[in-house]
């Protein structure tokens, strides 16, 4: 009944290619944006700031890269930690070693080192595909690994290894409180998930989707291969790289390469499956499945355990949270393939028919 | 799964979770010191991450059955980072706020150590890294919130090279030398190089650098290079899997154990119980802990404690070299704890910043620490608002196919070595970050 | 010289040990097109088994001897990899037949905590041994051709030793038995094996069971090497790039390219690490891996690729 388009005419080109051409969804989107900018500054904690809506919103926007690639591209990638690694040291380098360049472009220039990066370790896939290139991204995930650790130029000769910065500030906007890393964090994620969304309906993304459905076919009707995959690894290298100089100037603030090793790699690939593969939506979904459902059920299973009269150990706990978490994610892989996306849509199909199913 | 039953589950899962935040809250009201454990007990380091872990909660409970901190009852929660520092993180964030506030934290990591590091002075809460860390946050001018107590990993090896230069009779006679680091390839393995590099200078001998990827089981490239390069010694910078996997590898590739040393993160049980005799000989550095189950504290914690049944882990585990380090962490946390209610008013909850003063202030000479049953296990240490580490004490522990032994006297860094090596780092820091280092008027206030 | 050879054949054996866990992949890839992450999870799972059963099992019966005590071990710990098998099949793969790689390769790491949880909180969490009478110490050979003789590891003889015979029953289990033909032919075609009548669910349940012997046999062998302990899982990522090189169905692939690999990294650690930092290997067998699938992109012995519009 609310959620219905009749009665809403397109009379121009415009109107009817514009990003969300359904007025509710468009109100919606609006909504969610003022609440997100608005509205949960107002009412949540630090803790709620810092440790899980942050990194969310960080996660989110690697997730939208790895699905630029893997979802829309169909390249399995197991590399994207390293991509988030080569953004933050590169941004980390722009910040010490360019005087007075702005916040604003030092992450932009990480994220343009990792596109490069990703071009170079993109390559591999014009000629190897599917599982085999899955694990060749492994390479990348490894080597960057190694680099951080061992070439002291680009940890600015640290002793140990690790960097820090500090002093974050866009035209006299301190972001120092949680709050003002929270809205930043939002803006990024808010820019670039637009962009994504957009960039994949435009010619670009057609392409990337052509050749994920079928790369054979895909270069018959004139894709070239070529441009198609090595910018579909360049594009997502971007965000990832993007993410990567969050995560470490926003999130952590002090890191070391642990900080985007394979686990990281692995987290990714797993938001954009769980969430849906080639959806935008999905990468959120996924990010705030992954981020928040291990949180929530370590403090979850010990307050079960009161409830029933036992005290379980963090021992207990902890393995009790890899075994939920395991079969979570084979109970929602097995119930919805397509990731918490599909549930998505067909919810919003159903709210269509609503209260009139047939 | 249709909309009703998505629905409903999320409304259900929305209710137990607001009811926790509400328990949660409820807890806030009592009066107690509240200490926040960081610990790993799953993941690729447990073995080593549990011991401690049992120690420092044990030691909570004992302060709890001796009456708490002047009349202050300690509680305490812990929360398993697995050693990743983004739950280290997570940790932290929900701790330090809990239960009228966290006094101390303890990351265990040298990853999650970096992170707080720079968190803490924000929320003004101490950070105790008793032993590992970052070296160079001994200087309390600059690094104000960290204190590496009892010791850092250039200690480890400054007392490392001084007990090889005693082995060899005398640093005149490490001329000539090779000294091999077999490192965990991260900040806590790197830590060493500089200052090894800086010793090797002085007194000419050749380190011989040899990273091991985490999480280490795979070393033979490692012992094949030392089997090739025959360094006299082999320093052990290693951690979990790794040590037992380099002692295996060493008794594969017939290389002496009695020359090989390993920093205190390579020398408990848990590294060398299953190679058992084939670790014969090798010897460990203990900053100020070692087995020591027959000392006054350790029965104090087995009848006050384990007698109860309160008891955190295996009883036969209690004294050994971990837990004993996991104990004395816990202690000078309390301690610094008592020390803050001598000046800010006894038998109150302290906050982070009056346990800040405590722990700069802290003053365990031997007569306290007989009172604290820890006689013979650990020296005086002192703080000052400057010097955050308070003491340098190294022993030498070996292991003699079934238990550690003492084998060497107290040792005591080199503080002409390791002192200008913590300047200058430490000004680099806070040249960075643009910090200004405290004065001597600021400590006093 | 002499060291070349001891770095070559010290490269073999860890190689050897890296075809096991390889080969655990490329069985279960070949019948049921599952990429099998959790075979590193199989490998720590059945060896803490191992080493906690072998010492359960003479304690709750009171027998004494380690033979007697270890065989029981075995048998038991086999029993508890065909419990997996049956639950993997019966609980997951059953309901995602027909399903993309990548979402099978993410239910398998689904599958892959679950046995690390189980694992940890039945087994413990600490280090644990398994003593199966391996010899440790090294021996000296061809001391008169080479200066200071060749630095043999008996354990890693005796390791590769196993590891070449369990290759073989394979081999002949495939080649030669009803059941392994079964398999074959479920690796060829699904659907042509289904309709001549082969039950796919069992023939699963087998190659997950053979997989979780074959994890049970490295995890014995790497578990009596280096001790049982959490960081065993890991060894899955080193057997990575054995795989993609040797081709994913194809077990003498995993044997050929493990040994590459075992050779590629020791060599390339000892010879190139010290001028570049050392610490090079595990990327460094990626990298290889990767040149041999830049010129064959379906691995050495892999299946061709061949597209269909």
């Amino acid at each position: 009944m609310l959620y219905r388009e009749n009665g809403q005419f397109k009379t121009t080109y415009a109107a009817d290619q514009q990003t969300f051409p359904i007025a509710q969804d468009r109100w919606a989107i609006l909504a969610i944006l003022a609440f997100a900018f608005l509205g949960v500054p107002l009412f949540v904690d630090e803790y709620l700031l810092r440790a899980i809506l942050i990194p969310f919103l960080i996660l989110s926007l690697a997730a939208l890269g790895v699905n630029i690639l893997v979802g829309y591209c169909g390249q399995i990638t197991l590399g994207a930690g390293a991509f988030m690694a080569v953004g933050a040291y590169a941004a980390y380098n722009f910040h010490i070693r360019i005087e007075g360049l702005p916040l604003l472009l030092t992450l932009l220039f990480g994220g343009v080192a990792a596109a490069l990066v990703g071009i170079v370790f993109g390559i591999p896939s014009l000629r190897v595909r599917g599982l085999y290139l899955a694990v060749a991204t492994l390479a990348a995930q490894f080597l960057t690994d190694w680099v951080f650790l061992r070439v002291p130029w680009f940890t600015n000769y640290s002793s140990s290894g690790s960097v820090s910065v500090a002093n974050l500030q866009i035209l006299g906007w301190q972001i120092a409180e949680p709050i003002d890393k929270y809205l930043f964090c939002l803006s990024w994620l808010t820019v670039f998930a637009l962009l994504a969304k957009n960039m994949t309906r435009c010619a670009a993304g057609r392409q990337w989707m052509a050749i994920r459905d079928m790369d054979v076919a895909a270069e018959v009707i004139g894709i070239r291969p070529m441009v198609a995959k090595l910018s579909a690894f360049a594009v997502s290298s971007f965000f990832v790289g993007i993410a990567g100089a969050l995560w470490g100037f926003v999130h952590l603030a002090s890191w070391e390469p642990a900080a985007f090793s394979v686990d990281r790699s692995f987290q990714l690939l797993f938001m954009v499956i769980i969430g849906g593969l080639g959806s935008i939506m999905g990468s959120f979904f996924g990010a705030a499945f992954i981020v928040v459902l291990p949180i929530a059920l370590n403090q979850f299973l010990p307050a079960l355990g009161r409830l029933l009269g036992v005290t379980v150990s963090t021992a207990g706990v902890a393995h009790a949270e890899l075994i939920v978490f395991g079969v979570l994610i084979v109970f929602f892989l097995i119930k919805e393939p397509h990731g918490l996306a599909r549930l998505w849509s067909t919810g919003k199909e159903k709210l269509r028919l609503w209260p009139f199913p047939h | 799964m249709n909309m009703r039953q998505i629905v409903i589950g999320a409304s259900a899962t929305a209710a137990v979770l607001s009811s926790l935040f509400n328990a949660s809250a409820a807890f806030a009201q009592a009066k107690e010191q509240f200490f926040p454990v960081l610990v790993y007990r799953t993941g690729a380091y447990s073995a080593n991450g549990s011991q401690w872990a049992n120690g420092y909660v044990d030691y909570l409970k004992l302060t709890n059955a001796r009456g708490g901190i002047n009349g202050v009852k300690v509680s305490f929660e812990e929360c398993e980072t697995a050693y990743a520092t983004d739950r280290g993180v997570e940790c932290y964030e929900r701790l330090k706020g809990k239960n009228g506030g966290g006094t101390v934290f303890q990351p265990l990591s040298t990853g999650i150590t970096f992170a707080l590091t720079e968190k803490a002075p924000v929320d003004k809460i101490p950070l105790i890294t008793a032993g590992y860390g970052r070296s160079e946050s001994q200087n309390g001018a600059v690094f104000t919130w960290n204190f590496p107590l009892l010791g850092t990993y250039w200690v480890g090896a400054d007392v490392a090279i001084q007990h090889i230069a005693k082995k060899e009779g005398g640093l005149a006679k490490l001329k000539g030398k090779k000294v091999a680091l077999v490192y965990h390839d991260s900040p806590y393995g790197k830590e060493p190089i500089q200052i090894l590099q800086e010793l090797g200078k002085t007194y000419g001998f050749d380190v011989l650098l040899l990273p091991v990827a985490h999480p280490g089981v795979e070393q033979k490239a490692t012992w094949l290079q030392i089997r090739q390069q025959k360094p006299d010694y082999v320093l052990l910078w290693g951690w979990g899997v790794m040590n037992s996997t380099a002692l295996r590898e060493a008794q594969a590739t017939g290389y002496p154990r009695d020359r090989m040393m390993g920093i205190w993160w390579a020398g408990a049980e848990p590294d060398v119980k299953d190679v058992a005799e084939g670790a014969k000989g090798y010897s460990a550095l203990t900053l100020q802990h070692g087995a020591e189950p027959g000392s006054k504290v350790v029965r104090e914690v087995l009848d006050l404690v384990y007698a109860k049944g309160q008891g955190t882990g295996p009883k036969d585990e209690v004294g050994q070299v971990l837990y004993m380090r996991g104990l004395i962490s816990a202690m000078l946390a309390v301690e610094g704890v008592r020390k803050a209610q001598e000046r800010f008013g006894k038998g109150k909850v302290m906050t982070g910043e009056q346990v800040r003063w405590g722990l700069e202030n802290l003053n365990l000479d031997q007569k306290s620490l007989d009172a604290l049953g820890f006689a013979g296990v650990m020296r005086p240490v002192q703080t000052s608002c400057l010097d955050h580490m308070g003491s340098s004490w190294v022993r030498v522990h070996t292991w003699n196919g079934s238990k550690w032994e003492f084998s060497s006297d107290w040792y005591q860094a080199d503080e002409k070595v390791v002192r200008p090596m913590v300047m200058l780092a430490s000004s680099k820091y806070a040249e960075e970050k643009k910090l200004k280092p405290r004065t001597p008027e600021e400590c006093r206030k | 010289m002499g060291f070349f050879f001891e770095t070559l054949i010290g490269g073999l054996m860890a190689g050897m040990l890296y075809s096991l866990v390889a080969l655990g992949f490329v069985l279960i890839f070949k019948a049921s097109g599952v990429f099998n992450f959790a075979q590193g999870a199989m490998v720590l799972f059945a060896a803490l088994a191992m080493a906690r059963l072998s010492v359960w099992i003479p304690e709750c019966l009171g027998i004494d001897g380690r033979v007697l005590g270890n065989t029981l071990a075995f048998v038991v710990a086999g029993a508890l990899m065909f419990v997996v098998a049956w639950l993997v099949e019966r609980f997951v793969l059953r309901h995602l037949v027909n399903q993309e790689g990548a979402t099978l390769l993410m239910a398998t790491l689904g599958v892959a905590y679950v046995l690390e949880g189980v694992g940890t909180s039945v087994f413990g969490t600490e280090v644990y041994k398994i003593d199966v009478g391996m010899p440790k110490d090294p021996v000296l050979i061809l001391e008169g051709s080479f200066e200071g003789g060749l630095l043999i590891n008996k354990e890693d003889f005796v390791a590769a030793l196993v590891a070449a015979l369990l290759v073989a029953l394979l081999a002949l289990f495939f080649q030669k038995t009803s059941t392994g033909r079964a398999l074959r032919a479920v690796a060829d075609d699904h659907q042509a094996a289904q309709s001549i009548g082969i039950p796919l669910g069992r023939i699963w349940v087998i190659v997950w069971f053979v997989a979780g012997l074959v994890a049970l046999v490295a995890g014995i062998i790497w578990g009596s090497k280096l001790g049982v302990q959490f960081s065993l899982a890991t060894v899955a990522l080193r057997a990575l790039p054995v795989v993609i090189l040797g081709g994913l169905t194809s077990v003498p692939g995993a044997i050929i390219g493990g040994l590459i690999i075992g050779v590629g990294e020791k060599l390339s650690e000892v010879y190139l690490g010290p001028y570049i930092g050392g610490g090079i290997e595990i990327w460094f067998s990626y990298q290889l891996a990767l040149v041999f699938l830049l010129f064959r992109p379906q691995g050495l012995f892999g299946e061709k690729i061949i597209d269909r519009v």
